[in-house]
């Protein structure tokens, strides 16, 4: 396949979350979330109930793709940062080490230049993580399905 | 590309609808999203243009059930079916993990068809997919329509290498769950050998 599998262990989860979870406070943010590159939710943190993350993900997901896509026609390697700005709410989005996305919700409680100070920061963190997390991935080799037989697929199917 | 989540207990998979224009991809992921219990899918998002054309994507995720006790989540994607939007169809594609083909099967639309399979192809290798080792079934849609080409035709056309192939009348749902059901079971065979 041309791209690695994406795999989330415990351990690494925890310190992915911890990050979120500080950042909404530090940045004083509504909602903090990070999801891949292909649209899928990773974390989410703060005031996220009333928000369809899983949408909002592949919106996001399908946005830094076709930004990246306008990178790669003006030659430039990436444009990592985004920036909404709405009546209420804001959103900032910053690409993390091109293999995540970080997305910071926030409103009048807070500035654009303080998330960024701190996203800046926190994205140093969790590129390292997902650098580990790349090289577990690879290493494994192996996914809870292969073990599974043709008749449990067929399972998922009988209504 | 799958993401097999150990802590939630859940593995995501990425399916696109591919074909030419007014083919029917979003009519094939309406009906899913109509005939779905709210409980097992999320909001299907649709980026379209004033007329209802796709303008980037339509999205729907959906929850299958269980696999020894992994959560099976499937997201589909369409893509736009316009000549133009080539440059929005390769991003969609990326990180794919099936492909769905919905051919159009009326006489005139043959043509296109025949190109945007060829255009599937050319974006696919591109990220370094090849249609011929990934999970991939084909949809002849339109079936009621008038002057439609016959499916040992189409096959001929569109399928030599006998991928799993289905007869369809999108609106009415003929042939949508059977081709769903298709590139699924396609998708987790697959990932049992990847990880066997």
């Amino acid at each position: 396949m041309a791209e690695p599998q994406m795999v989330m262990y415990a351990e690494e989860f925890h310190q992915i979350q911890g990050i979120v979870d500080s950042l909404v406070k530090s940045s004083n943010a509504s909602v903090v979330f990070i999801i891949d590159k292909n649209g899928q939710l990773i974390a989410a943190s703060g005031d996220s109930e009333h928000i369809d993350t899983t949408s909002l993900a592949s919106l996001t997901a399908g946005n830094i793709a076709a930004t990246g896509g306008m990178a790669k026609l003006l030659r430039e390697r990436e444009f990592t940062t985004q920036f909404h700005e709405g009546e209420k709410a804001n959103i900032h989005i910053q690409l993390v080490d091109n293999r995540v996305i970080l997305v910071v919700i926030f409103d009048k409680k807070t500035s654009l230049g303080l998330v960024r100070l701190r996203v800046k920061k926190s994205s140093e963190s969790l590129g390292e993580i997902f650098q580990v997390l790349a090289t577990k991935a690879q290493g494994s080799g192996q996914t809870p399905f292969a073990e599974i037989t043709d008749d449990d697929i067929d399972n998922l199917f009988n209504d | 590309m799958s993401f097999i989540n150990y802590l939630s207990r859940e593995i995501n998979c990425k399916l696109v609808y591919y074909g030419p224009g007014l083919c029917g991809k979003t009519a094939n992921l309406q009906y899913i999203y109509n005939k779905t219990n709210p409980g097992a899918r999320g909001k299907m998002i649709s980026l379209a243009t004033e007329t209802e054309r796709t303008l980037f994507f339509d999205f729907l995720p959906l929850a299958l059930g269980e696999i020894r006790g992994f959560k099976t989540r499937f997201h589909l994607y369409t893509v736009p079916g316009q000549v133009f939007y080539d440059a929005s169809r390769k991003l969609i594609l990326k990180g794919v993990d099936g492909v769905v083909f919905v051919a159009d099967s009326q006489i005139a639309r043959m043509e296109a068809n025949m190109e945007s399979l060829e255009n599937l192809r050319t974006n696919l290798a591109e990220q370094g997919y090849s249609l011929d080792s990934m999970p991939f079934v084909i949809q002849y849609n339109k079936r009621d329509m008038p002057g439609v080409a016959p499916v040992e035709e189409l096959r001929q056309m569109l399928n030599p290498n006998n991928a799993p192939e289905f007869e369809a009348v999108a609106p009415t749902g003929v042939g949508v769950f059977d081709t769903l059901k298709a590139v699924a079971k396609l998708v987790l065979t697959e990932l049992k050998k990847a990880g066997g």
